[in-house]
């Protein structure tokens, strides 16, 4: 694979260690922005996986999905930031640890 | 061989700005995290160049490093989170968060190792332009496009009522 002419094989790789990145970030990180910027983290690594298939496969529907997911991840930042204002107006604290009041 | 290089060194910046979001060694501020968040996205609109998606790059700078993260850093600063750096983070959850993205790893591997390798024979470039992408979008994903406009509208009144000092 090194030094191999770049292919579809190493965008996705590419990709997949983006979305590990994210997913640690959502597991271990206890702040409630950083957990967010985590998600869009996440979000990316998707979309880059979706722009190189449809680049090597040749079809541009990849790349109207991504237009999608890219509105659809503004429309969720938009809420989630608002929902986090609001929590914090309620309880000053972006911790996660300090909101278990529906823990069992 | 010049795309081949820009494309391992746009691939080194994103993983390492990514890496520098979820865990910087040196700074815990949310701050510095979404300044590489910012950094990550910028990189990412690169690699979309590299794959010929003209258009998904300039949207990806638009609205993800202009829009989006000014939101963030409009929060942050908001919020006003001195006292909330020094916390450490636990052991359980970076052990959870350890044995979690190694699951995920080996699952994309095996995913990549089995999945069948017949690409399409390399044609013409597909270009990612305005015009074409325009066309699919207002053509035959018509419908997903309205749907979706709606769907911003939602947001934008859900937003209004969240910020609204009492929630009645």
């Amino acid at each position: 694979m090194t030094g191999a002419h770049v292919g579809l094989e190493q965008y996705l790789v590419v990709s997949a260690l983006l979305f590990s990145l994210g997913l640690l970030g959502v597991i271990a990180r206890r702040n409630l922005l950083v957990i967010y910027m985590s998600l869009e983290l996440m979000l990316n690594a998707a979309n880059l996986a979706l722009v190189a298939c449809s680049s090597f496969h040749h079809n541009l529907a990849g790349q109207v999905l991504v237009f999608f997911i890219i509105t659809v991840a503004a429309a969720e930042v938009a809420v989630g930031l608002a929902l986090i204002v609001a929590l914090y107006r309620l309880r000053p604290t972006t911790h996660v640890e300090d909101l278990t009041s529906l823990k069992l | 061989m010049i795309p081949d290089l820009a494309f391992y060194l746009l691939a080194a910046l994103t993983l390492l700005c990514g890496f520098l979001v979820v865990a910087n060694p040196l700074s815990r501020n949310p701050v510095t995290s979404a300044m590489f968040l910012v950094l990550t996205i910028a990189s990412l609109a690169g690699l979309f160049v590299l794959l010929r998606a003209f258009f998904l790059a300039a949207v990806q700078v638009l609205v993800y490093a202009g829009a989006v993260m000014v939101l963030f850093l409009f929060v942050i600063m908001l919020l006003d989170l001195g006292a909330e750096e020094r916390r450490a983070i636990k052991r359980l959850g970076l052990l959870a968060g350890g044995v979690s993205v190694a699951a995920l790893a080996v699952l994309v591997r095996t995913a990549i190792h089995e999945s069948p390798r017949a690409l399409p024979p390399a044609g013409p470039p597909l270009e990612g332009a305005t015009g074409s992408l325009g066309e699919l979008l207002f053509r035959q994903y018509l419908l997903p496009f309205e749907i979706v406009s709606v769907l911003l509208l939602v947001a934008m009144v859900g937003v209004i009522l969240l910020s609204k000092k009492d929630l009645k």
